[in-house]
């Protein structure tokens, strides 16, 4: 048998060794064996030396491709052996998916916080700042400073809890209003305020009634501020917090401390404008009073109203969140029934 | 307001259905509250004849009736009423008729005998008692003899008529009548409706000032004036009045004060009749004696304040002015000779003395929104006609005039520029004058504006903004463009306060409190507990419950309120936050409280809920101090967090309580609820906590700071220590801390042990210190060394038992 010969029995034995082999450790002494110094190889390579000189080089390169192929053999047979492995440790480790995941900790914010945080980032986004103020307030601030003087039948519309013949529960944040008109330098650029809070009202809880609720307030004071400019901040509003094909309307109304004054309506949230109970099939549902500014309030925060004018406007967080969500008992507000809370756990999205 | 659309129609030229006109109301003038009509959901109720009745042969009340319906054989109808009688012309609901509350009539059997179907009372077909004259409130309801048999009775009982009712805001009281909402039509639909000026037929031998003398103070009564009419005789109003009344929601009386309230009603002018024989000598307008009292046409005894404006006579008040007349002059079936009084009384005394008896009638409201001075005399006018028409006897000639008052109609100078200015239209003076011309304001061309004219019905117009909201309304708010505001910008951001505040919320949120609202308003007794600071308590002066009485000086009592649904409702986890304001008072004096910032929160039951592979114990003071601990890192308030044990709180339990301090300054409490107060709010072991959020806010911030982190490796020791039960944790932690040596990094309490194999008033504690040098590896000689000095000072100093 010639040494070539030799050497390809050695490589068909050795893959037919290496392929049947079905453990790790088997493998790695087919390959110490096989390549080793004591190994068939080497011996034969050995034999290389009594071959005619010329024929020396052509076997030693098949020794090489040999030796190659079974390093190679060897390589792709242990991925095998180790993969088959790896397997059956990953099939036996197989878990139900379906299992509930471990319980964390997350708390939501009130429903009534995410509709007011909506407000605030929307009004942010349009250079609005927002102003807090105390909840105790003066009956000027309150009601004097925004056109209602005492004696004034519209201050029976509201009816108020007093602390004092001049301290007060505010009963709408727009007290700010007057506060933020008295300090604002018009010299440095417009007044673009809201004023999310809680104000209070001497009512008798019930389903559509609260003693406690919400406003969010805004006014734009500039020299050139319009009533397009309200509707148009309106319906941005509109949109921007129901969406694109929420529409609004105006009516006229009365506010002491606007003129003209409207009453909002959008487009309403059960039916879309087609009519339905909820909207006493006018497919509109008012939302909120606004207005352009009465000179008067102007005029009394030292403002000069020839000069300067704007709109404000007022809407209730609670009632938002009750159309939006379907809330028919306003008190539902003010329970904290965790079941009830936890269930507006989108946080405004 | 309800405005029945028929009566519109005299002046107006309107043909859309009653819909289309509220909405257009709505859209241009005021709120509609509905549109109604009275033969909504009625059906086969017609007019009947009653050709005969018998007693029917089981029953003492029951009557037999044959009614002619128009068909070609009369019903055979039972009828209970006591006033039903043979010859009537009466309302009948037919068989398989739908009568009012949808309620559906059939034939049956009434005590054996047939009876197919029913002869109806007013109530009984959907009218509302109120407004259902007393002739017929306790019988089925008799026609005039004019009417057609067999035809539906809609028609003549008006309720086909369309009924508008309209919600007047306070500033639009012209609208509070027919005439001044045709007014408003006319504008709406550039229409000109004609209306005439009433004449009065007076009697020259009869002079109203022989017949009564009346003097008015002017500050209660601008005008004030009276007519009479002389051997009048009382009876039921016609079927038009009584139905005209009726739509408008006021119940039919006798055929003068009728007239008195459907005047009110086309003039917005409230008048009042008095029977003149009643009353003793002259009359005069003035406010009540302290102590004076009248019985008012309710037949309710009223004491009058000083407050009170009254029309009195020689002897004692006859009426409460403006809001209510007094039975001991008022029309009964006798009288003949009536006063009638046409005033302007004033809106203010008119509205506390409607507030102070609650007595809110449609002339008080009237008053207080205002009259129109100019059609106080032709309402007066109209009506003494009127009761001369349907009830005879002779109007006096002349009017007796107390007080009168012709206000001066203001002028307003309005410029196209100014108007587009503040609207954004774009509106010619042209368009503008135009609108003032279909609304019936004249106006003049003066420079580039228009001087405007304000008619005396109009008493809400002043000022140039008034004259605005016409244009923009009569316009059309629809027209209006939509922009945005433009100009000089600015930038919306919040506050830095502003930022902590909603960061608050995050944080609390990410670790598992959820955000509650609890009222601010609530009772004494828990405005008073969890008191951080003393304070006196703020009282509302009169608030419509003692469970909403006082302002609250912590958050915390309405948290637990907040539980004790939560656990009335079955829900044993709760974990809630609140944020909001606190009220707190130096002294009784201080009227106005402070307002302070505060942050609160509770645990009880489970945070996590239990699950397969989560196996939940109840929460306790550790784990709402890690979320406290949290929160005021998070925050980034600079300097260290201690926690001091207090008993100080009644309301919390006395060894589980910690007053909470930053850097020194004290910020508020955490622990456990005193079980006795748990027990009152009715719920189970709860942990809570208290900050004041104004002084986390105002503290000082430490801004995050990056420190590269050290290259070389750390070495940890651990140590574990028998130490007296009263050594805390803070102790050995600052002394390990203090001498611990420039590597120390870090020490973390791993165990804490109490009980077996530790002796009597001993607990076991076991810290893991690690070590690092920023600069080089550390050597272990090194860290031995600090090691054991931390170990001798132990002993040394806390007499702790090295183990
Ligand atoms: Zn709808």
């Amino acid at each position: 048998m010639s040494l070539r010969d030799q050497l390809t029995e050695i490589k068909q034995k050795g893959l037919a060794d290496i392929d049947s082999t079905t453990d790790l450790k088997k493998l790695n002494e087919i390959r110490v064996h096989l390549l080793g110094k004591k190994g068939p190889i080497t011996a034969a390579l050995r034999g290389i030396k009594d071959l005619p000189v010329d024929e020396r080089p052509e076997v030693g390169s098949y020794a090489n491709k040999i030796r190659d192929a079974i390093t190679q053999a060897v390589a792709d047979h242990r991925e095998n052996l180790e993969n088959a492995v790896l397997n059956k440790q990953l099939a036996a480790e197989t878990i139900d998916v379906t299992l509930p995941g471990k319980p964390v900790a997350q708390g939501q914010p009130h429903v009534i916080q995410q509709i007011i945080d909506e407000f605030v980032d929307l009004f942010l986004g349009m250079g609005y700042q927002v102003l807090q103020g105390p909840e105790v307030e003066s009956d000027k601030y309150n009601f004097e400073m925004m056109n209602l003087p005492k004696n004034h039948p519209a201050r029976d519309m509201q009816d108020t809890f007093y602390l004092s013949s001049e301290y007060l529960m505010r009963s709408q944040t727009s007290p700010m209003q007057a506060r933020a008109l008295e300090k604002h330098d018009f010299s440095k650029g417009p007044l673009k305020m809201i004023s999310p809070g809680i104000v209070y009202r001497r009512d008798t809880d019930d389903p559509t009634h609260s003693h406690q609720f919400h406003q969010v307030e805004g006014l734009v004071i500039d020299r050139h501020i319009t009533m397009a400019d309200l509707k148009g901040t309106l319906i941005t509003m509109a949109q921007k917090i129901f969406g694109d094909k929420f529409d609004i309307r105006l009516r006229p109304s009365y506010f002491p401390f606007t003129e003209p004054s409207v009453e909002v309506d959008v487009t309403c949230f059960n039916c879309m404008g087609k009519g339905c109970d909820v909207c006493k099939h006018t497919g509109w549902i008012e939302v909120l009073g606004a207005g352009m500014v009465h000179p008067n309030v102007l005029e009394m925060a030292g403002v000069d109203s020839k000069v300067y004018g704007g709109f404000a406007f007022g809407v209730g967080p609670d009632r938002f969140a009750m159309l939006k969500y379907g809330v028919d008992d306003i008190r539902d507000f003010y329970l904290d029934d965790v079941r009830f809370l936890d269930q507006f756990d989108k946080r405004g999205i | 307001m309800r405005l029945a659309y028929s009566w519109l129609k005299k002046y107006l030229d309107l043909d859309m259905p009653a819909k289309d006109l509220a909405e257009k109301i709505e859209r241009t003038a005021v709120e509609v509250d509905s549109v109604t009509r009275g033969d909504n959901g009625l059906k086969k109720i017609v007019i009947g004849h009653i050709l005969s009745m018998t007693t029917h042969p089981d029953s003492d009340h029951l009557h037999i009736c044959s009614v002619d319906v128009g068909e070609d054989q009369p019903l055979q109808i039972v009828c209970g009423a006591p006033n039903v009688a043979a010859g009537q012309k009466v309302i009948v609901a037919l068989p398989n008729s739908r009568i009012g509350g949808n309620v559906k009539i059939k034939r049956s059997k009434m005590r054996g005998v047939e009876s197919e179907g029913m002869i109806c009372a007013l109530d009984e077909i959907g009218f509302s008692k109120d407004v259902v004259p007393k002739e017929w409130a306790d019988g089925i309801y008799v026609f005039d003899d004019d009417v057609p048999v067999g035809e539906p009775v809609y028609h003549y009982l008006g309720m086909d008529d369309p009924i508008i009712d309209l919600d007047v805001t306070p500033n639009r009281g012209d609208m509070l009548s027919i005439l001044g909402t045709v007014h408003e039509l006319a504008a709406i639909y550039n229409q000109h409706p004609e209306i005439k000026a009433p004449v009065v037929n007076e009697d020259p031998s009869l002079r109203a000032n022989d017949e009564i003398h009346a003097t008015a103070d002017h500050q209660l009564a601008k005008t004030y004036k009276l007519r009479v009419i002389k051997g009048v005789k009382i009876a039921p109003s016609p079927a038009w009045l009584q139905i005209t009344l009726w739509n408008a929601g006021v119940r039919p009386i006798n055929n003068v004060v009728d007239v008195t309230n459907y005047i009110l009603m086309k003039y917005g002018q409230p008048l009042h009749s008095f029977d003149q024989d009643k009353i003793d000598g002259d009359i005069t307008v003035r406010l009540a004696n302290q102590g004076e009292k009248i019985t008012t046409l309710d037949e309710e005894e009223r004491e009058l304040s000083t407050e009170d404006m009254v029309i009195a006579d020689q002897k004692q008040p006859i009426a409460i002015a403006g809001v209510m007349g007094g039975f001991n002059t008022q029309i009964d079936d006798n009288t003949k000779d009536v006063v009638l009084e046409s005033a302007i009384f004033d809106s203010f005394h008119i509205r506390k003395t409607a507030q102070r008896h609650v007595l809110h009638s449609e002339a008080s409201q009237r008053f207080e929104r205002g009259i129109n001075p100019d059609t106080v005399e032709a309402a007066v006018n109209e009506a003494a006609n009127m009761i001369q028409q349907l009830a005879g006897g002779h109007i006096a000639q002349g009017i007796v005039t107390a007080s009168e008052y012709h206000p001066e109609l203001p002028t307003i100078f309005i410029t196209a520029e100014r108007t587009n200015h503040v609207l954004g239209t774009d509106l010619s003076l042209e368009d503008i004058k135009q609108i003032f011309d279909r609304l019936g304001f004249s106006s003049e061309s003066v420079k580039d504006g228009l001087n405007v004219t304000i008619p005396a019905r109009r008493w809400d117009i002043h000022i140039e903004a008034d004259l605005f909201e016409e244009v923009a309304r009569i316009y059309g708010y629809d027209n209006l463009p939509a922009t945005l505001p433009t100009g000089r910008q600015t930038i919306g951001t919040l506050t830095p306060t502003q930022k902590i505040q909603r960061a608050s919320r995050q944080i609390l949120e990410g670790l598992g409190l959820t955000q509650a609202i609890s009222y601010s308003l609530t009772t004494e007794a828990k405005a008073s507990m969890f008191l951080m600071r003393d304070s006196k308590l703020t009282k509302l002066m009169s608030p419509m419950t003692q469970d909403h009485s006082t302002l609250r000086m912590n958050i915390l009592s309405g948290l637990l309120d907040d539980v004790a649904y939560n656990h009335a409702h079955k829900v044993d986890d709760v974990a809630l936050y609140e944020t909001g304001r606190v009220f707190y008072k130096d002294s009784d004096d201080q009227v106005r409280p402070e307002e302070v910032e505060h942050i609160a929160g509770v645990l009880t039951g489970n945070l996590t809920d239990p699950s397969w592979n989560n196996h939940v114990s109840p929460v306790d003071f550790y784990q709402l101090k890690g979320i406290v601990d949290q929160f005021i890192t998070n925050l980034g308030v600079n300097g260290a967090i201690t926690y001091t044990s207090t008993d100080r709180y009644p309301e919390m339990h006395p060894g589980r309580t910690a007053d909470i301090a930053v850097h020194g300054h004290y910020v508020g409490f955490i622990g456990q609820v005193h079980p006795k107060i748990a027990k009152q709010f009715k719920i189970k072991q709860t942990y809570a906590f208290e900050l004041n959020m104004q002084t986390l806010i105002d503290l000082p911030k430490t801004d995050d700071q990056y420190q590269a982190i050290s290259k070389y490796p750390s070495v940890k020791r651990d140590i574990s220590l028998l130490v007296d039960t009263s050594v805390s944790n803070d102790q050995v932690v600052e002394l390990m801390n203090k001498r611990g040596g420039a590597f120390l990094h870090d020490i973390q309490l791993f165990d804490v042990y109490e009980g077996k194999n530790v002796p009597n008033g001993k607990k076991s504690m076991a810290y893991s210190l690690v070590y690092v040098n920023p600069r080089e590896t550390l050597k272990d000689e090194v860290v031995t060394a600090a090691f054991e000095k931390v170990k001798k000072h132990l002993t040394d100093e806390l007499n702790a038992e090295i183990r």
